[in-house]
């Protein structure tokens, strides 16, 4: 940035500008990082902390199939909920932008979805357990429709229940940026594509998918770093059956093992910033958003 | 509910009484040891008591302020919770609920201070099974797992470890315990269960669960592979790390074959996991039997004939405390001994530190069912006035001795804790 401004004192003024946020980022985002950087290297007894450098942590973390199985099924979470909310999400912000025309009943509709998110997350959740449960609303319809006659057993306490269930929490995150992105595509475009004679796959293929990245990339981060840093609703929706990074590393800190909980939370920055500049790399949001 | 009432009044006048003759024996014998309180002094005096939910409790809280005549606020952290604050902001803490597994692991923090024994006035009559380790026939009780014996005395006032006999300095003042086993839903059952090894019986599969807290959960696991006869551990509760490595195998054995239907970390999902009859048999609290019972669904704590899995609690000072508030502290021990708190806890189900004292607590209805195991002579009512159990309803496992006399292994916290805990989370994960 620098390097655009001419002469020194505009240097420094610079450097003033910037301070505000860079002193921000530090206090709040830099020093609790570095603190759990260096936690990931002492060594603990289970009760006292020692100052000693030490790679076991790491050493344990990574040699233990453990944490590859761990990472393995929350990655696997992420990756179902994003594709899944990616769909619903297009669909929705696609049927609002496109076929609802009126301005008024679009703002309308898209507050209509953001009702359940007038109750906790943990309600929400909740809710879904006396729906899937064996004797749960959903098997004694269908049950009474005489589809089946044993009690399904993979709604509830199920990865199903907590893929359903991320879906269900976690799809607005998706249609407000979709929707968004959406919104700011030209009608003119899409006239001028079906002009020169582009099929209604065409358009959505050429036009509106291209110009709606920004959203899709935008919500895909929320996405994915909600689903990694959960552990409440793969404890409560799979009845304790799954596990997830952040349930074994609750698990540690409850046992008051926090240099080994620090270490695994180090690496689950560190595959979360992977999988986020993946997901920018495809995407240049700033770019994108100054547009 | 009237009653109720009446009971409350009534031992709240014999309180008064027994009262007044404890504290003016105390003051003359100087067993309370204080320098005498001022009453206008005493009022100012705020005093935090923390710990779980099952022991920490508003209406305990309240009894006692009006009792004593300085504050008690009450306040609940789980186990898991309180054992960080302890070791990284004792200064947050007072009195503390310990259980004894936790103070096991947090004791050698060095953030407690020892508590003088003499200063606790009824100590002399709390129980054998809290205070000596030993039954009631004078028998060593299950040295399995942690005893609160193991973890009381002290040889000094800063010693980092325990003492292995009796001395006058104790880590904590005993108060409550219990026996804990397996609920079952006999409706759904339809036959006797005798034995641990029905939690992991086939004709279950998909209806079991387990308690998520490692070092419980595993003890009930073990119960279940001795009973199978398919291991004989040394210690269930510090397993080598063979034994663990057996127990856990199993499990996810058992686990891959679809045995469990969920594990469980709140009363309230053990609770809900029983209601819906998602599960049939599983780890329980006595607290979570009851609230199924109290929704109208029959519950039962089952008894069995391997012993059962007990714990205890005790209150413990933070080292921080001294002068007046160290004295209210000492005050508020004596005053959970003196039988109020006992007959409260009791009508939960657990057991006091000095059953005599809890009787004098409770109408002999309410003595006869919790303690005595006697079919109950009317309803039974718990300390916040829910009717629990109808005329005639008895306790699992009879009565106190019986019950208590029975314990196979307490609740624990193994040298093998780290590697345990790490294999529980492959099991879980698996």
């Amino acid at each position: 940035m620098s390097s655009r401004s001419s002469g020194g004192s505009s240097g420094l003024s610079a450097y003033l500008q910037v301070a505000p946020l860079a002193l921000f980022t530090i206090a709040f985002v830099g020093v609790p990082i570095g603190t759990l950087v260096l936690l990931s290297f002492w060594q603990t007894d289970g009760i006292f902390i020692y100052r000693e450098f030490t790679l076991d942590n790491y050493r344990q973390m990574l040699s233990s199939p453990l944490t590859y199985a761990l990472f393995f099924t929350t990655i696997k979470f992420a990756a179902i909920t994003l594709i899944v909310t990616t769909i619903i999400g297009f669909i929705c912000s696609y049927f609002l932008v496109f076929h609802v025309r009126n301005l008024k009943w679009q703002i309308g509709l898209l507050l209509l979805c953001t009702i359940p998110f007038w109750t906790s997350n943990v309600i929400r959740m909740i809710s879904w357990i006396p729906f899937l449960g064996r004797e749960g609303i959903f098997n004694q319809t269908i049950i009474a429709m005489g589809l089946t006659n044993q009690p399904l057993d993979f709604l509830l306490y199920s990865e199903f229940a907590v893929i359903l269930t991320y879906i269900h929490l976690y799809t607005l995150f998706m249609i407000v940026p979709i929707f968004n992105s959406m919104a700011k595509i030209n009608p003119n475009l899409i006239e001028a594509a079906r002009d020169a004679g582009a099929s209604g796959w065409q358009i959505l293929y050429t036009v509106i998918i291209p110009l709606s990245k920004t959203g899709i990339a935008l919500g895909s981060i929320f996405v994915v770093t909600l689903v990694m840093a959960d552990f409440f609703v793969v404890r409560v929706m799979s009845g304790g059956q799954s596990a997830s990074v952040v349930s074994a590393m609750k698990n540690q800190i409850d046992n008051l093992f926090y240099p080994q909980a620090a270490a695994m939370a180090i690496m689950l920055i560190a595959v979360v910033a992977l999988l986020v500049s993946g997901i920018l790399r495809v995407v240049d949001i700033r770019a994108e958003l100054a547009r | 509910m009237t009653e109720m009432k009446n009971s409350i009044d009534l031992s709240r006048r014999k309180f008064l009484q027994s009262t007044a003759a404890v504290t003016g024996a105390a003051v003359g014998s100087g067993v309370i040891g204080a320098p005498m309180i001022w009453a206008q002094n005493i009022r100012d005096i705020t005093i935090s008591w923390t710990g779980p939910s099952f022991s920490v409790i508003a209406d305990i809280a309240d009894k006692a302020s009006e009792d004593l005549g300085f504050r008690i606020v009450p306040q609940s952290v789980e186990s898991t919770n309180l054992m960080p604050r302890i070791i990284n902001q004792p200064e947050t803490l007072e009195i503390v609920d310990m259980e004894y597994w936790a103070l096991a692991k947090v004791w050698r923090s060095g953030n407690f201070q020892a508590i003088d024994k003499t200063k606790i006035g009824n100590w002399s009559r709390i129980t054998p099974i809290m205070k000596d380790g030993k039954n009631f026939d004078g028998s060593d009780l299950s040295r399995q797992g942690i005893l609160p014996f193991k973890v009381m005395y002290l040889e000094s006032a800063d010693a980092d470890g325990f003492a292995a006999e009796e001395t006058d300095i104790v880590s904590t003042v005993p108060t409550i315990y219990n026996a804990d086993t397996l609920g079952i839903r006999p409706d759904l059952i339809g036959r006797p269960i005798e034995s641990y090894a029905e939690l992991f019986n086939p004709e279950f599969k998909g209806k079991t669960a387990l308690v998520n807290v490692p070092g419980t959960g595993i003890l009930d696991a073990a119960n279940a592979f001795e009973a199978m006869g398919e291991i004989t551990y040394g210690d269930k509760g510090n397993m080598t790390r063979e034994e663990i490595d057996f127990t856990i195998n199993n499990l996810i054995e058992l686990k891959r074959a679809g045995q469990f239907r969920a594990f469980w970390l709140s009363f309230d999902e053990s609770v809900n996991l029983m209601a819906a009859g998602e599960v049939v048999i599983q780890s329980m609290w006595a607290p979570a039997v009851t609230a199924v019972k109290a929704r109208g669904i029959p519950c039962v704590y089952q008894s069995m004939k391997e012993g059962y899995r007990a714990w205890g609690s005790g209150i413990g000072l933070m080292g921080h405390l001294e002068g007046m508030k160290r004295d209210a502290a000492y005050e508020f021990m004596n005053w959970t001994l003196s039988g109020w708190h006992g007959g409260f806890i009791g009508r939960q189900g657990y057991y006091s530190s000095i059953p005599e004292h809890a009787r004098e607590f409770m109408t002999d209805n309410e003595w006869g069912y919790w303690y005595e195991g006697q079919p109950a002579t009317e309803q039974i009512v718990d300390p916040y006035g829910t009717v629990m159990d109808g005329e005639g309803a008895q306790r699992d496992g009879g009565s106190f001795q019986d019950r208590i006399g029975n314990i196979s292994v307490w609740n624990t916290v193994m040298d093998e804790e780290r590697y345990m805990v790490q294999r529980w989370n492959e099991f879980i994960s698996a």
